[in-house]
Protein backbone atom coordinates (compact mmCIF):
# COMPACT_ATOMS: atom_id res chain seq x y z
CA UNK A 1 0.00 0.00 0.00
CA UNK A 2 1.56 3.48 -1.04
CA UNK A 3 0.73 6.54 1.12
CA UNK A 4 0.97 10.35 0.06
CA UNK A 5 0.50 13.31 1.92
CA UNK A 6 -0.92 16.92 0.64
CA UNK A 7 -0.07 20.11 2.89
CA UNK A 8 -1.76 23.08 2.26
CA UNK A 9 -0.47 25.82 4.37
CA UNK A 10 -3.29 28.79 3.73
CA UNK A 11 -3.40 32.43 4.99
CA UNK A 12 -5.96 31.27 7.52
CA UNK A 13 -5.63 27.37 7.90
CA UNK A 14 -3.07 24.48 7.58
CA UNK A 15 -4.61 21.34 5.54
CA UNK A 16 -3.29 17.88 5.70
CA UNK A 17 -4.39 15.21 3.59
CA UNK A 18 -3.37 11.23 3.75
CA UNK A 19 -4.24 9.37 0.56
CA UNK A 20 -4.01 5.64 0.26
CA UNK A 21 -3.53 4.93 -3.29
CA UNK A 22 -3.94 8.03 -4.44
CA UNK A 23 -7.45 7.69 -4.19
CA UNK A 24 -9.05 6.83 -0.97
CA UNK A 25 -8.42 9.50 1.51
CA UNK A 26 -7.20 7.99 5.45
CA UNK A 27 -6.39 10.55 7.07
CA UNK A 28 -7.02 14.92 7.49
CA UNK A 29 -5.90 17.63 9.75
CA UNK A 30 -6.39 21.15 10.33
CA UNK A 31 -5.01 23.75 12.45
CA UNK A 32 -4.64 27.58 12.61
CA UNK A 33 -2.45 29.02 10.49
CA UNK A 34 -0.66 31.57 12.63
CA UNK A 35 2.53 33.16 12.14
CA UNK A 36 4.40 29.66 12.76
CA UNK A 37 4.21 28.34 9.50
CA UNK A 38 6.23 25.33 9.74
CA UNK A 39 4.58 24.42 13.39
CA UNK A 40 1.44 24.87 12.03
CA UNK A 41 2.18 22.53 8.97
CA UNK A 42 3.71 19.93 11.31
CA UNK A 43 0.74 19.96 13.71
CA UNK A 44 -1.72 19.25 10.55
CA UNK A 45 0.43 16.51 9.37
CA UNK A 46 0.40 14.94 12.52
CA UNK A 47 -3.29 15.20 13.02
CA UNK A 48 -4.10 13.15 9.78
CA UNK A 49 -1.22 10.51 10.70
CA UNK A 50 -3.06 9.48 13.88
CA UNK A 51 -6.26 9.90 11.87
CA UNK A 52 -4.86 7.44 9.87
CA UNK A 53 -2.92 5.70 12.34
CA UNK A 54 0.06 5.91 10.25
CA UNK A 55 3.94 6.92 11.56
CA UNK A 56 5.78 9.44 9.58
CA UNK A 57 8.10 6.98 8.09
CA UNK A 58 5.21 4.83 6.22
CA UNK A 59 4.35 7.92 3.93
CA UNK A 60 5.71 7.29 0.70
CA UNK A 61 5.74 10.95 -0.63
CA UNK A 62 4.49 14.33 0.80
CA UNK A 63 3.73 17.62 -1.22
CA UNK A 64 3.46 21.15 0.12
CA UNK A 65 1.40 23.89 -1.69
CA UNK A 66 -0.71 26.91 -0.10
CA UNK A 67 0.79 30.48 0.32
CA UNK A 68 3.18 28.92 3.00
CA UNK A 69 4.55 25.73 0.75
CA UNK A 70 8.14 26.57 1.38
CA UNK A 71 7.51 26.37 5.13
CA UNK A 72 6.55 22.63 4.93
CA UNK A 73 10.31 21.38 6.12
CA UNK A 74 9.43 17.50 5.70
CA UNK A 75 8.09 17.92 1.79
CA UNK A 76 9.51 15.92 -1.13
CA UNK A 77 8.46 18.72 -3.74
CA UNK A 78 6.10 21.35 -3.57
CA UNK A 79 3.29 22.73 -6.24
CA UNK A 80 1.30 25.32 -6.76
CA UNK A 81 -2.22 26.45 -4.60
CA UNK A 82 -3.76 26.43 -8.59
CA UNK A 83 -2.26 22.72 -9.78
CA UNK A 84 -3.04 21.49 -6.48
CA UNK A 85 -6.82 23.13 -6.91
CA UNK A 86 -7.29 21.77 -10.45
CA UNK A 87 -6.00 18.37 -9.45
CA UNK A 88 -8.21 18.33 -6.22
CA UNK A 89 -10.97 19.65 -8.15
CA UNK A 90 -10.96 16.53 -10.72
CA UNK A 91 -10.23 14.40 -7.72
CA UNK A 92 -13.81 15.18 -6.96
CA UNK A 93 -15.54 15.76 -10.44
CA UNK A 94 -13.45 14.50 -13.37
CA UNK A 95 -15.71 16.76 -15.28
CA UNK A 96 -14.19 20.11 -13.92
CA UNK A 97 -12.62 22.89 -16.36
CA UNK A 98 -13.38 25.70 -14.03
CA UNK A 99 -12.19 25.80 -10.64
CA UNK A 100 -13.25 28.74 -8.41
CA UNK A 101 -11.18 28.60 -5.37
CA UNK A 102 -11.66 31.23 -2.60
CA UNK A 103 -9.84 31.28 1.02
CA UNK A 104 -9.09 33.30 3.71
CA UNK A 105 -7.10 36.09 2.07
CA UNK A 106 -7.05 35.59 -1.85
CA UNK A 107 -9.59 34.00 -4.61
CA UNK A 108 -8.41 32.23 -7.70
CA UNK A 109 -10.33 31.41 -10.61
CA UNK A 110 -8.88 29.01 -13.61
CA UNK A 111 -9.77 27.18 -16.83
CA UNK A 112 -8.48 24.01 -16.81
CA UNK A 113 -7.73 21.60 -20.45
CA UNK A 114 -8.55 17.83 -20.24
CA UNK A 115 -5.35 16.53 -18.63
CA UNK A 116 -6.02 19.79 -15.70
CA UNK A 117 -3.88 21.51 -16.98
CA UNK A 118 -3.88 25.54 -16.04
CA UNK A 119 -4.78 27.38 -19.21
CA UNK A 120 -6.20 30.46 -17.75
CA UNK A 121 -6.33 32.26 -14.08
CA UNK A 122 -7.02 35.20 -12.06
CA UNK A 123 -6.14 35.94 -9.25
CA UNK A 124 -7.19 38.41 -6.27
CA UNK A 125 -4.91 38.68 -3.60
CA UNK A 126 -4.35 42.36 -3.01
CA UNK A 127 -7.38 43.27 -1.74
CA UNK A 128 -9.74 41.97 1.07
CA UNK A 129 -13.04 42.49 -0.51
CA UNK A 130 -12.91 39.60 -2.62
CA UNK A 131 -12.21 36.97 0.01
CA UNK A 132 -13.10 35.21 3.17
CA UNK A 133 -11.47 37.96 5.03
CA UNK A 134 -14.57 40.48 3.49
CA UNK A 135 -17.12 37.93 5.15
CA UNK A 136 -14.85 37.29 8.51
CA UNK A 137 -14.88 41.12 8.88
CA UNK A 138 -18.56 41.74 8.17
CA UNK A 139 -19.57 38.94 10.70
CA UNK A 140 -17.23 40.47 13.23
CA UNK A 141 -18.81 44.03 13.47
CA UNK A 142 -21.84 42.50 14.07
CA UNK A 143 -20.44 40.51 16.78
CA UNK A 144 -20.73 36.96 14.90
CA UNK A 145 -17.61 34.56 14.85
CA UNK A 146 -16.31 32.78 11.95
CA UNK A 147 -18.20 29.62 12.67
CA UNK A 148 -21.66 31.78 13.06
CA UNK A 149 -21.65 32.85 9.30
CA UNK A 150 -23.30 29.65 7.81
CA UNK A 151 -25.67 29.49 10.66
CA UNK A 152 -26.76 33.14 10.29
CA UNK A 153 -27.34 33.40 6.44
CA UNK A 154 -29.44 30.23 7.07
CA UNK A 155 -32.30 32.77 8.62
CA UNK A 156 -32.26 35.54 5.75
CA UNK A 157 -34.98 36.47 4.55
CA UNK A 158 -33.46 38.60 1.40
CA UNK A 159 -30.14 39.98 1.02
CA UNK A 160 -29.01 43.88 1.88
CA UNK A 161 -27.38 45.47 -0.83
CA UNK A 162 -23.80 45.52 0.66
CA UNK A 163 -20.98 47.27 -2.30
CA UNK A 164 -18.21 44.97 -1.46
CA UNK A 165 -15.67 47.73 -2.59
CA UNK A 166 -13.70 47.60 0.29
CA UNK A 167 -13.77 45.32 3.62
CA UNK A 168 -13.07 48.25 6.10
CA UNK A 169 -15.33 50.76 4.55
CA UNK A 170 -17.82 48.05 4.82
CA UNK A 171 -17.96 48.82 8.68
CA UNK A 172 -19.87 52.08 8.27
CA UNK A 173 -22.06 50.22 5.91
CA UNK A 174 -22.62 47.72 7.93
CA UNK A 175 -23.69 49.88 11.07
CA UNK A 176 -25.66 52.05 9.09
CA UNK A 177 -27.72 49.01 7.91
CA UNK A 178 -28.20 47.93 11.89
CA UNK A 179 -28.71 51.46 12.57
CA UNK A 180 -31.71 51.26 9.82
CA UNK A 181 -33.50 47.95 11.09
CA UNK A 182 -31.68 45.47 9.02
CA UNK A 183 -31.44 42.20 10.39
CA UNK A 184 -27.90 40.70 10.84
CA UNK A 185 -28.89 37.56 8.42
CA UNK A 186 -29.59 39.44 5.53
CA UNK A 187 -26.54 41.99 6.14
CA UNK A 188 -24.61 38.77 5.82
CA UNK A 189 -26.27 37.15 3.29
CA UNK A 190 -25.65 40.80 1.38
CA UNK A 191 -22.11 40.27 2.08
CA UNK A 192 -21.96 37.33 0.64
CA UNK A 193 -23.49 38.20 -2.64
CA UNK A 194 -21.46 40.92 -3.18
CA UNK A 195 -18.08 38.55 -2.66
CA UNK A 196 -19.79 36.47 -5.40
CA UNK A 197 -20.49 39.09 -7.73
CA UNK A 198 -16.84 39.66 -7.52
CA UNK A 199 -16.07 35.82 -7.83
CA UNK A 200 -17.71 35.67 -10.94
CA UNK A 201 -16.20 38.57 -12.56
CA UNK A 202 -13.32 36.98 -12.26
CA UNK A 203 -14.59 33.70 -13.84
CA UNK A 204 -15.79 35.72 -16.69
CA UNK A 205 -12.42 36.69 -17.20
CA UNK A 206 -11.10 33.35 -17.40
CA UNK A 207 -13.91 32.08 -19.73
CA UNK A 208 -16.15 30.04 -17.52
CA UNK A 209 -16.48 26.66 -19.11
CA UNK A 210 -18.55 23.86 -17.29
CA UNK A 211 -18.07 21.53 -14.77
CA UNK A 212 -17.56 23.91 -12.63
CA UNK A 213 -15.92 22.95 -9.19
CA UNK A 214 -16.05 25.18 -6.26
CA UNK A 215 -13.50 24.94 -3.72
CA UNK A 216 -11.94 26.74 -0.67
CA UNK A 217 -12.60 27.18 3.18
CA UNK A 218 -15.30 30.07 2.27
CA UNK A 219 -17.50 27.22 0.17
CA UNK A 220 -18.18 25.63 3.68
CA UNK A 221 -20.60 28.25 4.41
CA UNK A 222 -24.28 27.21 3.77
CA UNK A 223 -26.00 29.35 1.02
CA UNK A 224 -22.21 30.12 -0.48
CA UNK A 225 -22.95 27.54 -3.36
CA UNK A 226 -26.58 28.23 -3.78
CA UNK A 227 -25.75 32.50 -4.26
CA UNK A 228 -22.50 31.19 -6.70
CA UNK A 229 -25.46 28.86 -8.88
CA UNK A 230 -27.87 32.11 -8.90
CA UNK A 231 -25.40 34.88 -10.03
CA UNK A 232 -23.37 32.26 -12.31
CA UNK A 233 -26.57 31.02 -13.81
CA UNK A 234 -25.05 27.60 -13.74
CA UNK A 235 -25.22 24.23 -11.98
CA UNK A 236 -21.63 23.92 -9.68
CA UNK A 237 -19.91 21.12 -8.04
CA UNK A 238 -19.79 21.52 -4.48
CA UNK A 239 -17.17 18.80 -3.29
CA UNK A 240 -19.19 17.46 0.20
CA UNK A 241 -19.10 18.50 3.48
CA UNK A 242 -15.75 19.81 5.15
CA UNK A 243 -13.86 18.31 2.35
CA UNK A 244 -14.38 21.51 0.37
CA UNK A 245 -11.45 22.66 2.47
CA UNK A 246 -9.54 20.36 1.78
CA UNK A 247 -9.61 20.37 -2.57
CA UNK A 248 -6.02 21.68 -2.17
CA UNK A 249 -4.44 19.36 0.40
CA UNK A 250 -6.20 16.43 -1.86
CA UNK A 251 -4.72 17.80 -4.79
CA UNK A 252 -1.75 18.12 -3.20
CA UNK A 253 -1.75 14.16 -2.54
CA UNK A 254 -3.00 12.92 -5.52
CA UNK A 255 -0.07 14.86 -7.23
CA UNK A 256 2.56 12.69 -4.94
CA UNK A 257 0.85 9.70 -5.75
CA UNK A 258 1.41 10.45 -9.49
CA UNK A 259 4.95 11.38 -8.53
CA UNK A 260 5.37 8.02 -6.75
CA UNK A 261 4.01 6.52 -9.68
CA UNK A 262 6.66 7.64 -12.21
CA UNK A 263 9.58 7.18 -9.83
CA UNK A 264 8.47 3.52 -9.54
CA UNK A 265 8.35 3.26 -13.00
CA UNK A 266 11.49 4.85 -13.96
CA UNK A 267 12.80 2.95 -11.32
CA UNK A 268 11.53 -0.70 -12.59
CA UNK A 269 12.46 0.19 -15.94
CA UNK A 270 15.66 0.99 -14.36
CA UNK A 271 15.85 -2.98 -12.83
CA UNK A 272 14.56 -4.54 -16.23
CA UNK A 273 17.34 -2.95 -18.52
CA UNK A 274 19.90 -3.50 -15.54
CA UNK B 1 -18.01 93.15 10.74
CA UNK B 2 -19.24 90.01 8.73
CA UNK B 3 -18.90 86.57 10.17
CA UNK B 4 -18.96 83.56 8.42
CA UNK B 5 -18.95 79.54 9.30
CA UNK B 6 -17.31 76.89 7.79
CA UNK B 7 -18.40 73.61 8.84
CA UNK B 8 -16.84 69.94 7.35
CA UNK B 9 -18.48 66.92 8.44
CA UNK B 10 -15.78 64.34 7.77
CA UNK B 11 -15.82 60.49 8.11
CA UNK B 12 -14.01 60.85 11.47
CA UNK B 13 -14.02 64.58 12.79
CA UNK B 14 -16.43 67.51 12.18
CA UNK B 15 -14.52 70.66 11.77
CA UNK B 16 -16.34 74.24 12.46
CA UNK B 17 -14.19 77.34 11.60
CA UNK B 18 -15.65 81.01 12.42
CA UNK B 19 -13.81 83.75 10.04
CA UNK B 20 -14.46 87.73 10.03
CA UNK B 21 -14.21 89.95 7.36
CA UNK B 22 -10.08 90.31 6.90
CA UNK B 23 -10.45 86.55 6.57
CA UNK B 24 -8.71 85.52 9.99
CA UNK B 25 -10.01 82.70 11.76
CA UNK B 26 -11.97 83.66 15.25
CA UNK B 27 -12.51 80.46 15.94
CA UNK B 28 -12.27 76.11 15.68
CA UNK B 29 -14.20 73.33 16.99
CA UNK B 30 -13.66 69.32 16.36
CA UNK B 31 -15.30 66.76 17.72
CA UNK B 32 -16.06 63.57 16.66
CA UNK B 33 -18.20 62.55 13.95
CA UNK B 34 -19.91 59.81 15.56
CA UNK B 35 -23.15 57.84 13.94
CA UNK B 36 -25.10 60.86 14.32
CA UNK B 37 -24.03 63.07 11.77
CA UNK B 38 -26.33 65.60 11.24
CA UNK B 39 -26.12 66.82 15.11
CA UNK B 40 -22.26 66.52 14.65
CA UNK B 41 -22.52 69.05 12.11
CA UNK B 42 -24.50 71.03 15.04
CA UNK B 43 -22.70 70.75 18.11
CA UNK B 44 -19.30 71.63 15.74
CA UNK B 45 -21.00 74.65 14.99
CA UNK B 46 -22.10 75.38 17.94
CA UNK B 47 -18.78 74.62 20.10
CA UNK B 48 -17.15 77.19 17.70
CA UNK B 49 -19.66 79.96 18.16
CA UNK B 50 -18.74 79.48 22.18
CA UNK B 51 -15.13 79.78 21.58
CA UNK B 52 -15.88 82.92 19.16
CA UNK B 53 -18.22 84.68 21.66
CA UNK B 54 -20.36 85.31 18.82
CA UNK B 55 -24.03 85.49 18.78
CA UNK B 56 -25.70 82.87 16.04
CA UNK B 57 -27.44 85.75 13.95
CA UNK B 58 -23.53 87.33 13.46
CA UNK B 59 -22.62 85.03 11.13
CA UNK B 60 -24.14 85.54 8.05
CA UNK B 61 -23.13 82.97 6.03
CA UNK B 62 -22.51 78.69 6.45
CA UNK B 63 -20.89 77.03 3.93
CA UNK B 64 -20.99 72.92 4.20
CA UNK B 65 -18.28 70.66 3.11
CA UNK B 66 -17.10 67.18 3.18
CA UNK B 67 -18.92 63.96 3.09
CA UNK B 68 -21.53 64.54 5.11
CA UNK B 69 -22.13 68.58 4.11
CA UNK B 70 -25.71 68.06 2.99
CA UNK B 71 -26.21 66.78 7.00
CA UNK B 72 -25.53 70.71 7.57
CA UNK B 73 -29.10 71.58 8.26
CA UNK B 74 -28.66 74.77 9.46
CA UNK B 75 -25.88 75.60 6.43
CA UNK B 76 -27.20 77.83 3.32
CA UNK B 77 -25.22 76.14 1.00
CA UNK B 78 -22.79 73.07 0.45
CA UNK B 79 -19.31 73.47 -1.55
CA UNK B 80 -17.30 70.05 -2.24
CA UNK B 81 -14.43 68.99 0.27
CA UNK B 82 -11.89 69.43 -3.06
CA UNK B 83 -12.77 73.03 -3.62
CA UNK B 84 -12.59 74.41 -0.08
CA UNK B 85 -9.44 71.94 0.27
CA UNK B 86 -7.98 74.25 -2.26
CA UNK B 87 -9.10 77.11 -1.25
CA UNK B 88 -7.68 76.90 2.12
CA UNK B 89 -4.11 75.62 1.26
CA UNK B 90 -4.02 79.01 -1.04
CA UNK B 91 -4.91 80.98 1.54
CA UNK B 92 -2.82 79.85 3.75
CA UNK B 93 0.06 79.08 1.12
CA UNK B 94 -0.48 81.52 -1.65
CA UNK B 95 2.34 79.76 -3.95
CA UNK B 96 0.35 76.28 -3.45
CA UNK B 97 -0.06 74.51 -6.85
CA UNK B 98 -0.79 71.08 -5.33
CA UNK B 99 -2.62 70.13 -2.32
CA UNK B 100 -2.49 66.44 -0.84
CA UNK B 101 -5.49 66.20 1.54
CA UNK B 102 -5.05 63.38 3.73
CA UNK B 103 -8.27 61.97 5.90
CA UNK B 104 -9.84 59.28 7.95
CA UNK B 105 -11.38 57.52 4.78
CA UNK B 106 -9.81 59.02 2.03
CA UNK B 107 -6.83 60.73 0.37
CA UNK B 108 -6.76 63.27 -2.79
CA UNK B 109 -4.62 65.10 -4.82
CA UNK B 110 -5.36 67.76 -6.32
CA UNK B 111 -3.44 70.57 -8.20
CA UNK B 112 -4.90 74.48 -8.21
CA UNK B 113 -4.54 77.71 -10.47
CA UNK B 114 -2.54 80.65 -8.58
CA UNK B 115 -6.55 81.96 -7.67
CA UNK B 116 -7.03 78.92 -5.73
CA UNK B 117 -9.18 77.36 -8.81
CA UNK B 118 -9.19 73.45 -8.97
CA UNK B 119 -7.56 72.16 -12.20
CA UNK B 120 -7.24 68.99 -11.63
CA UNK B 121 -8.13 66.07 -8.68
CA UNK B 122 -7.35 62.80 -8.54
CA UNK B 123 -8.80 60.87 -5.58
CA UNK B 124 -8.84 57.49 -3.20
CA UNK B 125 -12.07 56.98 -1.56
CA UNK B 126 -12.86 53.14 -2.50
CA UNK B 127 -10.21 51.63 -0.84
CA UNK B 128 -9.05 51.78 2.78
CA UNK B 129 -5.25 51.51 1.77
CA UNK B 130 -3.89 54.59 1.95
CA UNK B 131 -6.02 56.68 4.00
CA UNK B 132 -5.76 57.51 7.37
CA UNK B 133 -7.82 54.41 7.98
CA UNK B 134 -4.69 51.94 7.36
CA UNK B 135 -3.01 54.19 10.13
CA UNK B 136 -5.79 53.69 12.45
CA UNK B 137 -5.36 49.95 11.37
CA UNK B 138 -1.74 49.21 12.52
CA UNK B 139 -2.06 51.99 15.50
CA UNK B 140 -5.04 49.29 16.91
CA UNK B 141 -2.87 46.21 16.11
CA UNK B 142 0.02 47.58 17.93
CA UNK B 143 -1.88 49.16 20.49
CA UNK B 144 -0.44 52.67 19.96
CA UNK B 145 -2.23 56.46 20.50
CA UNK B 146 -3.18 57.90 17.16
CA UNK B 147 -1.31 60.93 18.23
CA UNK B 148 2.05 59.20 18.71
CA UNK B 149 2.58 57.05 15.79
CA UNK B 150 4.21 59.86 13.94
CA UNK B 151 7.07 60.46 16.44
CA UNK B 152 6.88 57.07 17.17
CA UNK B 153 7.92 55.71 13.63
CA UNK B 154 10.63 58.68 13.71
CA UNK B 155 12.56 56.80 16.08
CA UNK B 156 13.23 53.89 13.30
CA UNK B 157 16.73 53.38 11.88
CA UNK B 158 15.21 50.93 9.17
CA UNK B 159 11.99 50.53 8.10
CA UNK B 160 10.10 46.85 7.81
CA UNK B 161 8.90 46.71 3.81
CA UNK B 162 5.20 46.50 4.54
CA UNK B 163 3.94 44.42 1.32
CA UNK B 164 0.66 43.94 1.57
CA UNK B 165 -1.98 46.46 -0.34
CA UNK B 166 -5.58 45.98 1.73
CA UNK B 167 -5.50 47.31 4.87
CA UNK B 168 -7.44 44.21 6.48
CA UNK B 169 -3.76 41.91 4.93
CA UNK B 170 -1.73 44.86 6.82
CA UNK B 171 -3.17 44.00 10.16
CA UNK B 172 -2.38 40.57 9.93
CA UNK B 173 1.14 41.74 7.90
CA UNK B 174 2.33 44.29 11.06
CA UNK B 175 1.33 41.25 13.51
CA UNK B 176 3.58 39.06 11.78
CA UNK B 177 6.43 41.55 11.38
CA UNK B 178 6.01 41.83 15.73
CA UNK B 179 6.07 38.05 16.33
CA UNK B 180 9.00 37.39 14.14
CA UNK B 181 10.83 40.03 16.63
CA UNK B 182 10.63 43.52 14.56
CA UNK B 183 10.72 46.97 16.80
CA UNK B 184 7.27 48.58 16.97
CA UNK B 185 8.87 51.94 15.41
CA UNK B 186 10.27 49.79 12.15
CA UNK B 187 6.91 48.63 11.58
CA UNK B 188 5.54 51.63 12.07
CA UNK B 189 8.21 53.65 9.42
CA UNK B 190 6.80 51.00 7.10
CA UNK B 191 3.36 51.84 7.61
CA UNK B 192 3.81 55.21 7.16
CA UNK B 193 6.20 54.85 3.54
CA UNK B 194 3.50 52.36 2.21
CA UNK B 195 0.68 55.10 2.50
CA UNK B 196 2.87 57.45 1.52
CA UNK B 197 3.94 55.69 -1.28
CA UNK B 198 0.76 55.31 -2.78
CA UNK B 199 -0.56 58.86 -1.83
CA UNK B 200 2.58 60.01 -4.21
CA UNK B 201 1.40 57.34 -6.66
CA UNK B 202 -2.00 59.96 -6.43
CA UNK B 203 -0.03 62.98 -6.86
CA UNK B 204 2.17 62.04 -9.51
CA UNK B 205 -1.54 61.37 -11.48
CA UNK B 206 -2.60 65.02 -11.16
CA UNK B 207 1.03 66.00 -11.23
CA UNK B 208 3.33 67.50 -8.87
CA UNK B 209 4.05 71.40 -8.71
CA UNK B 210 5.69 72.97 -5.88
CA UNK B 211 4.67 74.22 -3.59
CA UNK B 212 2.77 71.33 -2.46
CA UNK B 213 0.63 71.71 0.60
CA UNK B 214 -0.22 68.76 2.70
CA UNK B 215 -3.75 68.74 4.74
CA UNK B 216 -6.27 67.14 6.47
CA UNK B 217 -6.01 65.26 9.82
CA UNK B 218 -3.24 63.06 8.76
CA UNK B 219 -0.89 66.18 7.87
CA UNK B 220 -0.71 66.60 11.96
CA UNK B 221 1.29 63.12 11.96
CA UNK B 222 5.26 63.98 11.99
CA UNK B 223 5.89 61.03 10.71
CA UNK B 224 4.05 61.00 7.24
CA UNK B 225 5.41 64.96 6.64
CA UNK B 226 9.07 63.58 6.84
CA UNK B 227 8.25 60.54 4.87
CA UNK B 228 6.55 62.70 2.15
CA UNK B 229 9.55 65.34 1.98
CA UNK B 230 11.74 62.64 1.65
CA UNK B 231 10.00 60.52 -0.74
CA UNK B 232 9.27 63.81 -3.21
CA UNK B 233 12.83 65.75 -2.35
CA UNK B 234 10.95 68.85 -1.50
CA UNK B 235 9.37 70.60 1.62
CA UNK B 236 5.73 70.21 2.31
CA UNK B 237 3.50 73.20 3.51
CA UNK B 238 1.92 72.20 6.73
CA UNK B 239 -0.17 74.06 8.54
CA UNK B 240 -0.64 74.32 12.13
CA UNK B 241 -4.82 74.13 11.33
CA UNK B 242 -3.71 71.80 8.72
CA UNK B 243 -7.07 69.29 9.67
CA UNK B 244 -9.41 72.56 9.69
CA UNK B 245 -8.11 73.55 5.64
CA UNK B 246 -11.28 72.26 4.45
CA UNK B 247 -13.60 74.59 7.35
CA UNK B 248 -11.23 77.42 6.85
CA UNK B 249 -12.40 76.74 2.66
CA UNK B 250 -15.70 76.37 3.30
CA UNK B 251 -15.58 79.94 5.36
CA UNK B 252 -13.95 81.78 2.95
CA UNK B 253 -16.41 80.65 0.09
CA UNK B 254 -19.10 81.49 2.83
CA UNK B 255 -17.33 85.24 2.67
CA UNK B 256 -17.12 85.23 -0.83
CA UNK B 257 -20.91 84.92 -0.92
CA UNK B 258 -21.68 87.86 1.45
CA UNK B 259 -19.20 89.65 -0.52
CA UNK B 260 -21.27 89.29 -3.50
CA UNK B 261 -17.90 88.16 -4.95
CA UNK B 262 -19.27 84.75 -6.04
CA UNK B 263 -22.41 83.04 -6.58
CA UNK B 264 -22.92 79.86 -4.40
CA UNK B 265 -24.15 76.76 -6.60
CA UNK B 266 -26.75 75.85 -5.00
CA UNK B 267 -27.88 79.28 -2.66
CA UNK B 268 -30.61 77.94 -0.35
CA UNK B 269 -32.97 80.68 1.26
CA UNK B 270 -30.12 83.02 3.19
CA UNK B 271 -31.16 83.30 6.99
CA UNK B 272 -32.57 86.00 7.82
Amino acid sequence: MSYTAGLDVGSTYTKAIILAEGNQIVGRGMVNTGFKLDQAARRAFELALQEAALAPEQLDYVVGTGYGRYQVPFRDVNVTDLTSAAHGARFFYPETRTVLDIGGQTMKAMRLDEQARVQSFRLNDKCAAGTGAFLEKTARYMGYGTEEIGPLVLTSKEPVTISGVCAVFAESEVINHLSQGSAPADIMHGAMASLVDRSVQLMKRVRVEPQVTLAGGILRFDTMAAVVREKLEMEVNLPPGELVQFVGAIGAARLGYRRLEKIRAAAAAGVRGG
Amino acid sequence: MAYTAGVDVGSTQTKAVIIDEARSIVSRALIDTGANVVAAAEYAYLEALQNSGLMEEQIEYVVGTGYGRYRVTFGNTQVTEISCHGRGAVHLFPETRTVLDMGGQDTKAIRVSPAGEILDFCMNDKCAAGTGRFLGAAAAALEIPLGELGATALQAQKPVRISTTCTVFAESEVLSWLGKGKAIEEILLGVHQSIGSRSIGLLRRVGIEEQLTFTGGVARNLGMVQVLNESLGLQVNVSEDSHFMGAIGAALFALDFVLGSRVPLRAREAVA
